[in-house]
């Protein structure tokens, strides 16, 4: 009972401590009820070739990236120069995603800041957008071999993250049968 | 004298130029859109989080606002739209989020509150209950009542 005065600073203690981690959570990132579950199927046109159709199936068999950009993306200037690096490492294809956005300012901005991208995909109506449940650009999946998706980043990729997140989690799905 | 005739004329003829049609409805099936705008009410919008889509002008409102529209004209319930949302964003979408494993302490958490404080107190009172019944001895009540009296004699001035 000699203690006792010390119960006011142990309740002011346990706040502070679950505010400072409420501080710490960063509340625009929703986690996705997608994860560990199939891909939406989707079927659309590539961005330099219109007339030809990128679908689900066409992935199947292999682990890739599925990045969600837009030329009218401001963070997506600043993950790119990190995917452009990433893909001449040759670990798995990226497919872009083009999100809502104009073909010609899409395929201008490519051309300005490189293509990292295998192909990119037109989503005009961001219809697709949100069978992913995308609602902030960029955004990047993870897709297994069996067209599952694995992992989502919510905004920019890092150097940081892509290290330490992305490539083991690469690793182990392509170990994987 | 004619300018004023003239005038007064042409104010005469005023009131027909306010003249103008009802205002015709802003969409084509009122009634659905009362349905969109009340499930849109419920929805919470991931871009500006602190407003539904019924509120915000974010574009993935304006797009989730047509999706939901698309769906109720296409014959859907509001209960299989919802579904269709929070099967791409999860409950996030819904601001009367379900009663489940992961929000029992959401749900249960103000009257666990409640509980306790009122336990708390009740603890408290039965103490000083208890407390406040305690018996003196007859040595003890002479030696309270001699304080007494003491206290109430003048003090000596030094």
């Amino acid at each position: 009972m000699k203690a006792k005065f010390l119960v006011p600073l142990a309740l002011f203690l346990l706040l502070a401590g679950f505010l400072a981690f409420g501080l710490n959570l960063n509340p625009r990132e929703v986690p996705s009820p997608l994860i560990d579950k199939p891909a939406p199927a989707f079927s659309l046109p590539q961005l330099q070739v219109p007339d030809t159709q990128l679908s689900l199936d066409d992935m199947k068999g292999q682990v890739w990236l599925l990045n969600v950009w837009a030329s009218w993306c401001v963070a997506c200037r600043q993950e790119h120069p990190v995917l452009v690096d990433f893909a001449s490492s040759h670990v798995v294809p990226i497919i872009g995603l083009n999100y809502k956005d104009q073909s010609p300012d899409a395929l201008r901005w490519l051309d300005e800041f490189g293509n990292p991208y295998v192909t990119s995909i037109v989503d005009a109506d961001g219809r697709v957008g949100i069978d992913f449940g995308v609602y902030g650009v960029p955004e990047t999946f993870l897709i297994d071999k069996q067209g599952v998706i694995r992992f989502k980043q919510i905004g920019p990729v890092t150097p940081d993250a892509l290290q330490n997140v992305i490539l083991p989690k690469i690793r182990e799905l392509q170990g994987a049968a | 004298m004619l300018r004023r005739i003239a005038l007064t004329l042409l104010l005469a003829l005023a009131p027909l130029t306010g003249f103008t049609a009802d205002a015709r409805p802003l969409v084509a099936d009122p009634a659905l859109e009362a349905r969109v705008l009340k499930l849109s009410e419920v929805l919470r919008c991931l871009v500006c989080q602190n407003q539904s889509i019924a509120e915000s002008n974010a574009d993935l409102a304006l797009d989730l606002r047509a999706q939901v529209r698309e769906q109720l004209a296409a014959g859907k319930t509001e209960d299989q739209v919802v579904d269709y949302l929070v099967a791409r964003y999860g409950d996030f979408v819904l601001y009367d989020p379900p009663l489940k494993g992961t929000t029992v302490l959401l749900w249960a958490g103000p009257a666990l509150l409640l509980l306790s404080g009122l336990a708390w107190l009740g603890w408290r009172l039965s103490r000083r209950a208890r407390e406040s019944g305690v018996t003196l001895s007859a040595e003890q009540h002479a030696r309270a009542k001699q304080l007494l009296e003491s206290a109430n004699e003048p003090e000596p001035r030094q």
